[in-house]
C-alpha cells in the first residue's frame, strides 16, 4: 500500500504506462493520449481523460480499467472526468505508440491520410479497402507486395 | 433564450440520434463487409455526438431528465430531427445519398458552430466535425460511385436523388428559434449554410452523372416537430422499446 500524502503525479502516469488500451492491447492509455491530465488533490488521484471518437464504446472500460489498476497501486480515492475539448487528435499519440501500433500490425497515422508502408512487409505499394475499419479510429488497407490486409490508423 | 437553446440542441441531438439509428439497421445486412463495418461505425459516431448533444440539453433544461431520458422516453412529437432522416433506408443507394445530402450540410454546419458564443456548443461541434468530415470524404466518394457506375446503380441514385430532393429544403428554412439563436451568436441561420451545401452537391452530382433536381419545394415540420412522417413512430417502437416496456431499467 501507498501512503496517500506518498501520491505523486508522476508516479500515477508512470502505473498509467501499464495500463492497456481495451482495443489495442498493445498500446497504454497515455500512449493513446486519451489521458489529458492528472492531478493530486490532497489525498484524491484526479485523472482526465478524452475519447478518441465522440461514440468510442471502449470510455466505460479504459475508466474502469483506470481505477482498477490504481485501486491495485493502493490509490483509494480516485476521481474520473471526462472532457471532450481540446478534441483527441492523432498527434497525441506517442511515438512509442506508433512505433509498437506497427510492430503490432496497425500502420501509424500520418498527415498525409495514408500509411507510409505495410506493418508486415514494408513496402509502400499499398491501397485502400475501405474507410473504415474494425474500429472508428481505423481503416482498412491492403498491401500490393504481400497482399496481406491490415488495419490503419486513421490521422484525425 | 434557455428555450431557445434546449430547443436548439435537441434538434442536434435529434438529427445524429435518428439518422444513427437508421444507420444501424444495416448491421449485419449490408451488400458487402466493409459497407457493414463502415455504416456501423458512422452511426456509432452518430449515437456518440447524441450523447453530447442530448447530455447538454438535458443540463440545460434542468428538469431531471439524462440524455437517455430524452432519446428514450419522448413521444413521436417532441422529435425535433429533419424529416429526411427519419425516412425508411430503403435500399444502399438511397442510404448512401440521404448520408451525403446530410454530410454536406453537417460540415460546413458544424464549421461555423465552432465559432458559437456557447463553448460548450464550440466543444461539441469540434468533436463532431472531424467525425463529419471523414463521413463526407465517404458518402460524396460512394455516391459518385454508384452515380457514374452502371446502368442499374446510377437509376437507383437518381431515383434516390429524385424522392430525396424535396426534403433537403428543411435544412435551411430558418424559424423563430434560429432567429433567436443566432441573435445570441450561439449558430448561424441554416439559410446562411444553402449555397455552401447546393455548391458541395452539385459538384458531386456532375461526378456522378447525376442533375441537380429542380424546384425548391420542401417537405418541413420535422425540426420544429409540427409533424412527422409516418415512420418515425415504426422507428421509436424499435428504438425504444425496452425503456416502453421497462421504464428506467438500466444495465
Amino acid at each position: 500500500m501507498v501512503a496517500a500524502e506518498a501520491l505523486t503525479e508522476a508516479q500515477i502516469w508512470a502505473w498509467l504506462e501499464d495500463v492497456p488500451d481495451p482495443e489495442i492491447p498493445v498500446i497504454s492509455v497515455v500512449d493513446l493520449g486519451v489521458v489529458r491530465g492528472v492531478a493530486i488533490d490532497g489525498d484524491t488521484a484526479k485523472i482526465t481523460i478524452t475519447p478518441t471518437y465522440s461514440g468510442c464504446p471502449a470510455m466505460a472500460i479504459i475508466a474502469l480499467d483506470i481505477e482498477t489498476a490504481l485501486a491495485k497501486r493502493g490509490v483509494e480515492k480516485l476521481e474520473i472526468a471526462t472532457k471532450i475539448a481540446p478534441a483527441w487528435t492523432t498527434d497525441w499519440l506517442s511515438d512509442k505508440g506508433r512505433a509498437r501500433l506497427e510492430g503490432y500490425g496497425i500502420a501509424p497515422p500520418r498527415p498525409a491520410g495514408g500509411p507510409e508502408r505495410c506493418p508486415h512487409c514494408r513496402s509502400a505499394d499499398v491501397e485502400r479497402v475501405s474507410q473504415f475499419g474494425s474500429t472508428p479510429c481505423k481503416a482498412q488497407w491492403r498491401c500490393r507486395s504481400c497482399l496481406e490486409p491490415f488495419d490503419y490508423f486513421k490521422c484525425i | 433564450m434557455v428555450d431557445a437553446l434546449f430547443e436548439f440542441l435537441l434538434r442536434q441531438g435529434d438529427n445524429a440520434l435518428v439518422l444513427g439509428h437508421r444507420m444501424s439497421e444495416w448491421c449485419g445486412v449490408a451488400p458487402a463487409l466493409e459497407e457493414d463495418i463502415a455504416l456501423a461505425n458512422t452511426a456509432l459516431d452518430l449515437i456518440g455526438q447524441t450523447q453530447l448533444w442530448l447530455g447538454y440539453a438535458a443540463e440545460v433544461e434542468d428538469a431531471g431528465r439524462s440524455a437517455n431520458d430524452l432519446a428514450f422516453r419522448r413521444e413521436v412529437y417532441d422529435f425535433k430531427n429533419l424529416l429526411m432522416l427519419e425516412v425508411p433506408n430503403e435500399d444502399f443507394g438511397r442510404t448512401l445519398m440521404r448520408q451525403f445530402l446530410f454530410d454536406a450540410f453537417q460540415v460546413p454546419w458544424l464549421t461555423a458552430l465552432q465559432a458559437s458564443s456557447d463553448q460548450r456548443v464550440a466543444d461539441i461541434a469540434a468533436k463532431s466535425l472531424k467525425e463529419a468530415l471523414c463521413h463526407l470524404d465517404r458518402s460524396q466518394e460512394t455516391v459518385v460511385a454508384l452515380g457514374d457506375g452502371t446502368q442499374e446503380s446510377n437509376a437507383r441514385m437518381k431515383d434516390a436523388l429524385d424522392f430525396l430532393w424535396p426534403y433537403v429544403g428543411e435544412m435551411f428554412a430558418d424559424d423563430a428559434v434560429d432567429q433567436a439563436i443566432a441573435e445570441a451568436g450561439v449558430a448561424p441561420l441554416p439559410s446562411t449554410l444553402r449555397e455552401a451545401h447546393r455548391a458541395t452537391v452539385k459538384a458531386a452530382f456532375r461526378a456522378a452523372a447525376l442533375t441537380l433536381p429542380e424546384g425548391d419545394f420542401a417537405h418541413k415540420g420535422g425540426r420544429t416537430g409540427f409533424r412527422h412522417t409516418e415512420h418515425l413512430g415504426h422507428m421509436l417502437a424499435t428504438m425504444q422499446i425496452l425503456q416502453r416496456s421497462y421504464p428506467g431499467a438500466t444495465w
